[in-house]
């Protein structure tokens, strides 16, 4: 008897580990307080609507040696940008790599604009970042191009191996202990449906890659270089992994 | 010196397997008993000991713990001295699923954070420490 209880102890975390089902998968804004969720939902209110119109006064402005705004040849961002960040990141054909929007924003603005890159985590990025992402809000994430596949496998792999000094993986937190209390949080299951996201903590807006490496830093391991095809993977393979999720960019994260 | 030394050849002796039973580490890495208040402390600190973000346990003036392990109320009647000592240093040789972090124990990991690379989460002092204050817990809550 004992040793059944015994042996059901072992077996029952087991039980539950691995990929969250479907039917399971939920943005963790639904976790938040009332507060917070009213805070996220009302542009009135949620603090990311500064980033998302410096943005939108960003588009129309000319840069670089071109002269060309991103207006110029993207027309009104409501149009032709609807939708876009929810297929991030993409396979971009013309140099074979996998870019999240932060990259293509700014070979937009390289290549494009003639205009030096912008700095990840500079204001400026993240303005132009939260303005085209605010235009997919609602879509559902829909990473369906199969030429992502190695980086969804690379990200796969990253997501699940443990590192660090406390020897954790994301899964562990993220896949196998969801709902569940980590001191004084409840451990979400980091869907990456608002990014750019305001977060409270941060007293800003910042970039998935920058949450995830709070949870790098948290796990005591050695973060990415912003911008590494590392974090490039995981962002792909998080979208992959929320796939149906509707966009929700820019949400309030405490 | 002479005392470092001898903690040395205990602490290397303890995690390389040697000193150490099958389900325990009987003997303290330092020679030396541990501080049960000091213990208490390391345990409830969220930067040092960091057990209070998976755990729960006797500490009414904590208000966020953790509940992703059991419950450290009484656990030190349930395990012996040794036993709770292994469970601390690397509680893998006990469960290798575990997502308990192995305090003692600086092989098998990857991608350590440069100041914390080389360096066990806890020392052998204050896992005898940790150790003392555990095996104090031995009331089982109260209904
Ligand atoms: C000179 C014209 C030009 C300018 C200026 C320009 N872009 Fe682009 N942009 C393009 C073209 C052409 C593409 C499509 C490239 C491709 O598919 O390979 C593109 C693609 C994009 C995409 C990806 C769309 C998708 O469906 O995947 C985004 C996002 C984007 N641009 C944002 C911007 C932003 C933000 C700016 C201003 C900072 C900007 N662009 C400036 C021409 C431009
Ligand atoms: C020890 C548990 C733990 C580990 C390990 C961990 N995280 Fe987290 N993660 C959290 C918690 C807790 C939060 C929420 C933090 C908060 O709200 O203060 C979070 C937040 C996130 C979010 C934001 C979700 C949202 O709704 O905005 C993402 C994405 C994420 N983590 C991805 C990762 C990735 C990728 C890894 C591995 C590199 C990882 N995490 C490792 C605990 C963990
Ligand atoms: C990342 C989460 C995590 C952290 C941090 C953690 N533990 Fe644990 N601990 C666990 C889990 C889960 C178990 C259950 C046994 C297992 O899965 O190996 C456990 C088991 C134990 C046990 C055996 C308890 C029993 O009833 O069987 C003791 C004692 C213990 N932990 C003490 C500590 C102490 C002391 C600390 C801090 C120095 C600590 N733990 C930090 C997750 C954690």
């Amino acid at each position: 008897m004992r040793a059944l209880a015994l042996a059901l102890l072992l077996v029952a975390p087991l039980a539950q580990a691995g990929e969250i089902p479907a039917a399971e998968r939920r943005s963790d804004t639904v976790t938040m307080s009332a507060e917070l969720r009213a805070m996220q939902a009302d542009d009135m209110a949620n603090p990311a609507s500064f980033w998302a119109l410096d943005g939108q006064t960003l588009w129309d402005a000319k840069a670089g040696t071109s002269g060309k705004s991103c207006a110029d040849c993207h027309g009104d961002a409501q149009a032709s940008m609807k939708g876009v960040a929810a297929r991030y990141p993409a396979f971009d054909g013309a140099t074979g790599r996998v870019l999240d929007l932060e990259a293509r924003i700014n070979q937009c603005r390289t290549d494009r604009q003639g205009a030096p890159p912008l700095a990840m985590e500079s204001r400026e990025l993240l303005d132009l970042t939260t303005y085209v992402g605010l235009q997919s809000r609602g879509a559902p994430i829909s990473s369906s191009d199969p030429r992502l596949a190695p980086a969804i496998e690379t990200g796969r792999q990253l997501f699940s191996a443990r590192q660090g000094q406390l020897n954790l993986s994301c899964a562990i937190c993220h896949d196998d202990n969801w709902g569940r209390k980590l001191g004084g949080a409840t451990v979400p299951q980091a869907h990456p449906t608002g990014y750019p996201i305001y977060r409270l903590e941060w007293q800003s807006v910042g970039s998935l890659q920058r949450r995830l490496r709070n949870c790098m830093v948290g796990m005591r391991a050695e973060p990415y270089p912003f911008g590494s095809d590392a974090y490039i993977a995981l962002e792909a393979f998080l979208m992959f992994r929320a796939k149906g999720l509707p966009m929700e960019t820019p949400a309030v994260r405490p | 010196m002479g005392r470092l030394a001898i903690a040395w050849a205990a602490w290397i002796l303890a995690i390389s397997g040697a000193g150490a039973q099958e389900d325990a580490i009987p003997t303290s890495l330092t020679g030396a008993p541990g501080d049960a208040a000091r213990g208490r402390a390391i345990v409830a600190n969220r930067q040092v000991g960091l057990c209070l973000l998976c755990h729960n346990g006797p500490f009414p003036e904590e208000r966020f713990q953790g509940d992703l392990a059991p419950d450290l109320t009484g656990v030190g009647a349930r395990y012996t001295e040794g036993q709770l000592r292994l469970r601390i240093v690397d509680p893998a040789r006990i469960n290798p699923q575990t997502i308990m972090p192995a305090y003692g124990r600086t092989e098998g990991l990857n991608r350590v954070i440069g100041a914390f690379a080389g360096k066990p989460i806890l020392n052998a002092e204050q896992i005898e420490d940790v150790v003392a204050y555990l095996t104090s817990l031995r009331a089982e809550k109260t209904p």
